[in-house]
C-alpha cells in the first residue's frame, strides 16, 4: 500500500471588530496573533529561506519570490507553536496551520485546537482594546460580497505520480466531494447564477481547471509545488477548493477520503476514468444541486451524478482498504473513514436531511429552514444571512454551530480533552514532534523554524540549522529518548552531530 | 455511540422534523419513542428561541459591514 499521507490544514479566519469604525484587518490580525505568543518564544522567527511558493508543479518558476520580512516584523507576524503548528498573519487574516499529521482523526483534533487558540487570542487581545470593542472571528470562506479566503489542505504525495495523473484522478473527486464536505452558504457570489442556498462556500470562486494562483482566477487543481520535504521524492498536493468546516465529522470525511483517494492514485487503483467535460461549470452546478443527483457530463459522452461519482470512488476505496489492511499502519482509521463515507453517500441518496447532525451544509440548511419557517422569512432576508455568518462564529457561547454542539445536536469525532491537549502538545508520529518539543524544551535557544528546518542559536556559536526534510522522521519513537536526555540545545546539537546516521530529527 | 443507538436516535429525530417524510413503519412507535420525540421537538423550539436571542440584533447593518479582504 502507498505510504500513509502526511497532511495538514491551513485556515484563514475572517475577522472583524465590533464598534470600531476605524477597523484595520491587518493591525487587528497582528494584535490577535501576538496576544497569544508565549513570552519565551517571542523572538523566534519563520525561516523564509525554505519557502518557494512560486514553484509550479508543471515544471517552472512562475515569478521570482517576493521580499521576505526583516527579523523584527517576521517575529511580529509569526508564531511557531509548541504543538508543531504555525499561527501567523496572512495578508489581512489570522491564519492557523496544523502540524503535520498522519491520519484524519489527528488532523481533526489539531484543526479544532486551532479554533481554541484563535478564541483565546481574541479574549487576550480584547483586554488591550476599548471596552466596547469586541473581536469576532469566523471560520468560513467568504464575506458574502465576493471576497473569499481559504481553507487549504496539503498532502505529501509521491513525486513518481505524473502531475497530469493527479489532475485527471483528483479533479472529479474534488469537484464532487463538496456533497459531503461543503459548509453551505446563502446566496451566490462572483457573478455566479443566483440561488437561495448552496452546498459550498467556495464553489462560486473557481474559474479555471489548473493553475498556480490562489487569489485570482482560482484553479480547481493548484500547482504550488512546495513539498517542504525532499523534492526529489515528494510533491505537495495543495487543495484549495475545500470549505472551512465547523463540524468535526465533516472535516474528518473531507481529509480522510482525500488521503485515501491519493493513495489509490499512487497505487494505480484510480486514474482518469471519471473525467468531467467541464469541471469549472460542474463545481457550481454540484454546489446548487441539493439532491446531489443531477447528471454531469463526462468525457466520452457519459453522464454521472456527483453522488454516483463519489459512490464509484468509495466502492474502489472499500476494496482497496480491505486488500491493504495488513500494510496500513492506520488501518483502523482508514477503514472507519471509508465506511462512514459509504453511509453518508447512502443517506445523501435517500434524503440528505438525514445528515442534519453530521454534515455542515445539511446542519446549516436544516436550521436555516427551521428559522425561516418560524419567522416567515424570504431567503434573502438579512436575518438568514446573519444566521449563516454566525454559524461560523468561533465563540463558544455565541457561535450557532457551537451552541448546537453544546446542545448535543451535532456529531463529534474527537473528545474535548484531546482537543485541549493538542493546543500545547505536538503529534507523536511526525517531525512536528521534534519541532514542538524543541520549542518547549529550548525556547531561548531557537532562532527560527520552518516546516523543514529548525535554526538553533546557542550561546558562543554561530547559528546552526537542523534540516528536517523527512516529515515521517523526528517522531517520538525516533527522537523522544534523545530529547529527554539532553538538558540544553547545545547538548542536543552535539548528540545529533555525533550520531552516525544523524537524520532522525528529520533528515539531511 | 454504538451504531444501533445512533440509528434509533436518527429515527427519533426524523419523526420530529416536519419537513421530513415520515418513514413507513411497520409497527406503532413505542411510548418511549414518542416521549423522546416530544422532548426533542421542545428542544428544537428552545434552540430556535436561543438562536433568536443570540443573533446579532442589527442583522442588516452587521451583515453589510462584514467585509473582508481576499486572502490566500
Amino acid at each position: 500500500m502507498a505510504q500513509p499521507k502526511i497532511m495538514g490544514v491551513e485556515t484563514e479566519y475572517g475577522i472583524m471588530v465590533r464598534h470600531a469604525a476605524d477597523f484595520d484587518p491587518v493591525a487587528s490580525s497582528t494584535l490577535v496573533v501576538n496576544s497569544y505568543k508565549d513570552r519565551e518564544l517571542r523572538s523566534v522567527v519563520w525561516d523564509y529561506e525554505e519557502e518557494s511558493p512560486h514553484l509550479d508543479a508543471r515544471g517552472f518558476q512562475a515569478d521570482p519570490s517576493g521580499p521576505t520580512p526583516d527579523d523584527a516584523s517576521n517575529a511580529v507576524i509569526n508564531d511557531i507553536l509548541v504543538n508543531g503548528g504555525r499561527y501567523y498573519v496572512d495578508h489581512a487574516h489570522p491564519e492557523y496551520c496544523t502540524p503535520e499529521c498522519t491520519n484524519a482523526r489527528d488532523l481533526v483534533t489539531y484543526d479544532r485546537a486551532g479554533e481554541l487558540i484563535l478564541d483565546m487570542s481574541c479574549r487576550m487581545a480584547e483586554q488591550l482594546l476599548d471596552n466596547r470593542r469586541e473581536l469576532i472571528i469566523y471560520k468560513n470562506n467568504s464575506d458574502g460580497k465576493g471576497h473569499s479566503y481559504g481553507c487549504h489542505e496539503n498532502y505529501l504525495v509521491d513525486r513518481a505520480i505524473p502531475f497530469q495523473g493527479l489532475v485527471d484522478g483528483m479533479t472529479p473527486f474534488l469537484v464532487t466531494r463538496q456533497i459531503f464536505a461543503g459548509s453551505g452558504k446563502t446566496g451566490a457570489e462572483n457573478g455566479a447564477e443566483g440561488v437561495d442556498f448552496q452546498i459550498s462556500q467556495r464553489a462560486d470562486f473557481f474559474e479555471t481547471e489548473v493553475g498556480l494562483s490562489t487569489m485570482v482566477d482560482r484553479p480547481i487543481i493548484n500547482t504550488r509545488d512546495e513539498p517542504h520535504a525532499d523534492e526529489k521524492q515528494y510533491r505537495r498536493f495543495h487543495v484549495i477548493v475545500g470549505d472551512a468546516n465547523m463540524s468535526e465529522f465533516t472535516t474528518y470525511l473531507k481529509v480522510g477520503t482525500t488521503a485515501v483517494v491519493l493513495q489509490m492514485l499512487e497505487d494505480g487503483v484510480v486514474g482518469g476514468e471519471f473525467r468531467l467535460r467541464d469541471p469549472v461549470a460542474a463545481m457550481r452546478s454540484v454546489s446548487r444541486d441539493l439532491t446531489c443527483s443531477e447528471p454531469l457530463r463526462l468525457e466520452g459522452a457519459r453522464e454521472m451524478s456527483a453522488l454516483e461519482i463519489q459512490r464509484s470512488y468509495q466502492r474502489l476505496a472499500a476494496e482497496y482498504v480491505t486488500a491493504n489492511a495488513a500494510t496500513d499502519p492506520y488501518h483502523e482509521i482508514t477503514a472507519d473513514v471509508v465506511q462512514k463515507w459509504g453511509e453518508v453517500l447512502d443517506a445523501l441518496g435517500d434524503d440528505p436531511m438525514k445528515l442534519q447532525r453530521d454534515i455542515d451544509w445539511v446542519i446549516k440548511y436544516a436550521w436555516l429552514r427551521a428559522y425561516r419557517d418560524r419567522h416567515g422569512l424570504a431567503w434573502d432576508d438579512h436575518r438568514l444571512s446573519m444566521l449563516d455568518l454566525q454559524y461560523h462564529d468561533i465563540r463558544p457561547n455565541v457561535g450557532i454551530f457551537h451552541r448546537l454542539q453544546k446542545a448535543g445536536r451535532v456529531r463529534r469525532v474527537v473528545s474535548q480533552d484531546a482537543v485541549i491537549h493538542a493546543i500545547t502538545n505536538p503529534p507523536l508520529d511526525t517531525r512536528a514532534f521534534f519541532r514542538g518539543t524543541c520549542l518547549k524544551r529550548f525556547p531561548g535557544e531557537i532562532h527560527a523554524a520552518s516546516w523543514n528546518s529548525l535554526i538553533f542559536d546557542v550561546e558562543g556559536k554561530s547559528l546552526q540549522k537542523v534540516p528536517m526534510q523527512y516529515p515521517q522522521r523526528g517522531t517520538r519513537e525516533m527522537v523522544g529518548a534523545l530529547l529527554q536526555k539532553c538538558n540544553s540545545a547545545a547538548e542536543l546539537l552535539a548528540a545529533i552531530e555525533a550520531k552516525p546516521n544523524a537524520d532522525d530529527a528529520g533528515g539531511r | 455511540m454504538p451504531s444501533s443507538e445512533r440509528k434509533q436516535e436518527e429515527k427519533t429525530r426524523e419523526e420530529t422534523q416536519e419537513e421530513q417524510k415520515p418513514e413507513a413503519s411497520e409497527q406503532e412507535p413505542s411510548q418511549g419513542v414518542i416521549e423522546e420525540g416530544e422532548a426533542l421537538t421542545d428542544d428544537i423550539d428552545k434552540l430556535l428561541d436561543e438562536i433568536d436571542e443570540l443573533l446579532e440584533e442589527d442583522a442588516e447593518e452587521f451583515v453589510e459591514n462584514y467585509i473582508q479582504r481576499g486572502g490566500e
